[in-house]
């Protein structure tokens, strides 16, 4: 009898049947959405494969070129440069905004107002412009005679301009994605390492560093990915990275589509990587960590 | 002030507009147990705190073997050491905290390693030889590789424990050891201070075991809004006390 109301009756019968278990709903809005989907990467790939311009052939000639290989090669330096300063930098000037002195904090805060207030593009242009600003550089007094000096366009290429216009925008952000790490570990761990009489530099790098960690790699993956396709900017000061080779072959053969996809193509395959690369981090980093929500 | 290992007088501390600590004066001899007791927020915690200078005192002073904490005296004043001078001193007395705070990603043996290895210099093998010794003795011996995490309460404070005597400290202050740790956990933690208590050592224990107070401490002190209410020989105080606000407070929590 409790068949068809729901609501058994008989405990035995209930015991009986609840051995298997019980049958989940099926959804038919899954359904519907796998169709949408489905469909409309058909169409999206039909839509490629119909479009005669997308111009695969083009795209295969140009994919393994040497000059688009040595703009591969200046993409991948500028990244890691710019964020070794930015990391650098960035972790110094998170310690800085943590500091007991007004004065260095108020550094700290004036130096990520400033560069994560002005465009990155309007940044790098201004480095690769540096010798109408300061058309030699050197030491002495503001005004005063130098002791020292050198011309600015030769003590700065062009790549070093990127490079500093890069790195000195990615310490900024840098700076806040290691202050975030830093708060996400607890008072007491800094605190416990003091009462064994370390003192703060090596609660810093024994303690809280290494625990800040597993909170700063996911933004910093993400940070690294942005730098690899942000470094495309430099193109505006004439570097020839990835995106400077293609537009520098379009620029003669006028295959624009075709060779704009080859630099998608390396980029996604240079972020799909890193992307690897970064997951692999988390998991090493996830000492004693990973193990708790086993354990909860 | 003969042989006092711990010698407060007159200790000072404001927060905002309150005083936390109004005045705390109290002497602890080597090989003594000071319980401190009172309701939470009289000042109990921060006076232990001041004990190791992770609060700096507004007035007064604390010696410790003599040394006063956190100072020394130069042209008339009491002024503040360095940090290489703070953390020397801290290094020779052993803290246990409520929250444990064991450093998360580390294993129980490099926890108890650490500060010998970074503070003391000492060699890595030596170092880990005698945390091994320290675990085996706070009973933890099958848990030397498991991280915090993978720990009970207990076992996190035991290791807590093993941690502060790898320094081999003078003096061991406990803030509220068991307050943190549920029922059935918080007999091992005791058992250890007990056997410290029974080995010689000098320490100063926060705690609201009461049982504890009478059976281990020397001395206990009531502390209530940031004064010593009354003091002396834990069973008279806890089972006779002399002042009314010590008796409001036995009763609540007896």
């Amino acid at each position: 009898m409790s068949t068809h109301t729901g609501t058994p009756a008989d405990l035995a019968e209930l015991a009986r049947i609840s051995e298997r278990p019980p049958v989940r709903r099926r959804r038919p809005g899954q359904l519907v959405l796998t169709a949408v989907v489905l469909l409309l990467a058909l169409w999206g790939a039909a839509v490629i494969a119909a479009n005669p311009r997308f111009d695969w052939p083009t795209v295969g000639r140009y994919l393994f070129d040497v000059s688009v290989g040595r703009g591969i090669a200046i993409s991948l330096e500028l990244t890691v440069d710019a964020m070794a300063i930015g990391i650098v930098l960035g972790v110094l000037l998170a310690v800085l905004r943590r500091s007991s002195s007004r004065v260095a904090r108020g550094a700290a805060v004036l130096y990520i107002w400033f560069f994560r207030g002005t465009p990155i593009l309007v940044q790098v242009l201004f480095w690769g412009f540096a010798a109408a600003l300061f058309p030699k550089i050197g030491i002495g007094l503001p005004g005063g005679p130098m002791l020292f000096s050198v011309d600015t366009n030769t003590a700065v290429p062009l790549f070093a301009a990127a490079v500093l216009g890069l790195g000195l925008n990615e310490a900024a952000y840098v700076a806040e994605v290691v202050r975030g790490g830093l708060l996400s570990v607890p008072q007491g761990q800094a605190e416990a390492a003091h009462a064994l009489g370390l003192r703060a530099l090596p609660t810093l790098r024994h303690i809280v560093l290494p625990q800040a960690l597993r909170a700063i790699i996911p933004p910093m993956g993400n940070q690294v990915i942005n730098m690899l396709k942000m470094t495309s900017v430099v193109l505006v000061i004439g570097v020839r990275d990835l995106l400077g080779s293609v537009t520098d072959i379009y620029a003669r053969n006028y295959h624009q589509i075709a060779l704009l996809i080859v630099a998608c193509l390396w980029y996604l395959f240079m972020t799909s990587v890193l992307t690897v690369l970064q997951s692999r981090l988390e998991r090493r980093l996830g000492r004693g960590v990973v193990r708790e929500a086993a354990h909860a | 002030m003969p042989d006092a290992l711990l010698l407060a007088h007159d200790v000072r501390k404001r927060f905002g507009g309150t005083d936390v600590l109004d005045g705390i004066s109290i002497e602890v001899r080597r090989g003594e147990v000071l319980c401190l007791l009172g309701a939470s927020g009289s000042g109990k915690s921060t006076f232990l705190r001041c004990v190791n200078h992770l609060e700096r005192v507004d007035g007064g002073f604390i010696l410790v073997d003599g040394e006063l904490v956190g100072g020394e005296v130069a042209r008339g004043r009491i002024r503040e050491l360095p940090p290489a001078r703070v953390a020397a001193y801290r290094a020779r007395v052993g803290m246990v905290f409520q929250q444990f705070n064991l450093f998360g990603h580390m294993t129980a043996l490099q926890n108890v390693a650490l500060a010998p290895t970074k503070v003391k210099r000492e060699g890595k093998a030596a170092a880990r030889e005698r945390a091994e010794r320290l675990l085996e003795r706070v009973g933890l011996a099958d848990r030397m590789h498991h991280y915090p995490a993978q720990l009970s309460g207990g076992q996190q404070q035991r290791v807590a424990i093993a941690r502060a005597l790898a320094m081999e400290p003078a003096l061991l202050l406990f803030d509220e050891p068991t307050s943190a740790l549920d029922p059935e956990l918080v007999g091992e933690v005791l058992d250890v201070i007990r056997d410290l208590a029974a080995s010689g050592m000098t320490m100063v224990v926060v705690t609201h075991e009461m049982n504890f107070a009478r059976e281990v401490g020397t001395t206990a002190a009531f502390m209530e809004d940031g004064r010593i209410v009354e003091q002396g020989e834990p069973k008279r105080l806890i089972d006779d006390p002399a002042h009314e606000r010590t008796r409001a407070f036995l009763k609540k929590v007896l």
